[in-house]
């Protein structure tokens, strides 16, 4: 799809505007880094005076603004375009090409310098730049503002998450206040024990807040180490055996002793904590886990499969993101933040890895996750090409 | 004989505690907690004496359609919903209004967090009583 962008040529020499015109008109600049092309419609102005009132009605999004001028000079134009807050990008001609003029107009917002006379093949070269520098402002300023959009949508979901247990648990104490049920404790069991379960699902969901806000805080480095994979699902295998024995689920794993992965151990750990404790949370009482750890190319394959409740395959569509939970009545007692998946597909991704499901509904489910052997240390933005960046690649 | 009141909202913790706080009021309660469910048990023709409806479960509008299918089936079964969306948002729904009762199919409408004062007002003077 090709772009239009609208020229502004502010010039009182005729025949330097319409030659701009005739060559801009009849080109297509192809941008293969931006995958399009980009063509052009000029409008004239012949001084400054009336070029602000272009600017100001049609809005151009390129100006080719001669230095010297009858009236109000080039200068004097761009210095009001500063104070009026309008943001164009200018290119400066003039035939006195000296070093003065031109540190004067960029220090007064140009954006680059031409001096006359120039060739069609000059100004095509330097419209291409100018081309590329919009288009990945563009980019930069909706990347932004995506993320300020999805920021506030979970700021949103959190509240509304944070306040429904709160609201339950409410309900639950007035209940007991009011003494509905008569004076015996006992008949309160239920009650206080939904309560409980509120209470933990909520303490649930800050820490899983926390281990999220740690991987994304831009303060924590991440520390690249060799892993030895056995020793951490070991570790994540003890750290659930308490909750395994309660619902007398089995938990057995298979990883080569010596198995090694380039990690950040935290963010290991937060993986596999996260996949073990949901195989348990959703098993079935007397049920299995099976764990296997296994090296596949340059990949790491984890394999986390469990015989609990399963998912329906609309359920699985929307697993990764944050804040889902299967609400169905097999989960309604189990705690869960609906953040913990989502981590995990973040984490992944810093691996240059996948996490994927097979799930068969009331039969159980298999959570594969890949990680690059040997990730290269690299930035939180890097795999989220932050509009920083693209700013950066345009100087 | 005991009046049979139809529940149904996707909170939990919502419909168990007005359950055991109608049952003390002695109501007969039957459950639903979605909008397919309620579906489901009117299609078995259950005919409850009350509905007690949430206004956002499966989709936000839930609730609306949910009252349309009810009254198109029992046309004087009377229907109160909830909602938090007052709460939440201060948009505010009211069926008092001839122009609101054509569209909202609703007899009475209710803030959630409810008042449960407040609900067995409307119920009672919903059943009769």
């Amino acid at each position: 799809m090709a772009n239009l962008f609208k020229v502004l040529v502010v010039d009182d020499e005729p025949g330097m505007r319409s030659g701009i015109a005739r060559i801009l008109n009849d080109s297509t600049i192809t941008l293969p880094e931006m995958k399009t092309d980009v063509c052009f419609s000029v409008t004239e102005a012949e001084s400054a005076e009336h070029g602000l009132e272009l600017i100001e009605s049609q809005k151009p999004d390129i100006l080719l603004l001669d230095h010297k001028l009858p009236g109000m000079s080039g200068l004097e134009l761009l210095v009001k375009l500063t104070e009026k807050k309008i943001d164009i990008l200018t290119v400066m001609m003039t035939a006195y090409a000296s070093l003065e003029t031109a540190v004067e107009a960029t220090k007064n917002g140009a954006y680059d310098f031409l001096a006359k006379p120039f060739s069609p093949a000059e100004l095509k070269h330097l419209m291409r730049k100018a081309s590329s520098r919009i288009l990945y402002k563009r980019q930069a300023q909706s990347l932004a503002e995506e993320k300020k959009k999805l920021r506030f949508e979970f700021i949103s979901v959190l509240a509304h998450e944070l306040k429904s247990p709160l609201a339950a648990i409410q309900g639950y104490l007035n209940i007991i206040r009011d003494r509905v049920s008569g004076e015996d404790i006992g008949h309160y069991d239920a009650v206080i024990d939904r309560s409980l379960i509120r209470l933990e699902g909520m303490k649930k969901l800050i820490f899983d807040l926390l281990d999220m806000t740690r991987i994304e805080s831009e303060q924590r480095k991440r520390d690249l180490t060799d892993v030895n994979l056995n020793h951490a699902v070991k570790k994540s295998v003890d750290a659930f055996a308490l909750s395994a024995k309660e619902h007398n689920i089995s938990v057995h794993f298979d990883v080569p002793e010596d198995l090694t992965i380039k990690a950040d151990v935290l963010e290991l750990d937060i993986m596999i904590n996260n996949l073990v404790s949901n195989a348990i949370k959703y098993n079935r009482p007397g049920g299995k886990v099976d764990i296997s750890v296994a090296e596949q190319g340059p990949y790491i394959v984890i394999k986390v499969c469990d015989t609990g409740i399963g998912m329906k395959e609309e359920e699985q569509k929307k697993l990764f993101k944050d804040f889902v939970r299967i609400r169905n009545e097999q989960t309604r007692n189990i705690v869960g933040s609906g953040l913990g998946l989502s981590t995990v597909n973040k984490l992944v991704q810093l691996y240059d890895g996948k996490i994927s499901v097979h799930s068969e509904f009331s039969k159980g489910s298999c959570f594969t996750v890949e990680l690059l052997k040997n990730s290269h240390q690299k930035t939180k933005d890097e795999s989220e090409s932050s509009a920083d960046k693209i700013m950066a690649k345009t100087e | 004989m005991k009046k049979k009141i139809l529940i149904v909202d996707d909170d939990t913790d919502f419909i168990g505690q007005l359950e055991i706080l109608l049952s003390n009021a002695e109501y007969d309660i039957d459950k639903a907690y979605s909008k397919a469910e309620a579906e489901k048990y009117l299609d078995n023709n259950n005919k409850p004496d009350l509905a007690i409806v949430d206004l956002m479960m499966e989709n936000t509008d839930s609730g609306f359609a949910l009252c349309y299918h009810i009254k198109k089936k029992y046309n004087n079964l009377p229907v109160i919903m909830v909602t938090a969306v007052t709460n939440e948002t201060g948009f505010q729904f009211d069926a008092a209004t001839p122009e609101d009762k054509a569209w909202i199919k609703a007899d009475a409408f209710l803030a959630k967090p409810i008042r449960f004062e407040q609900l067995k007002r409307e119920m009672n003077r919903l059943l009769g009583n």
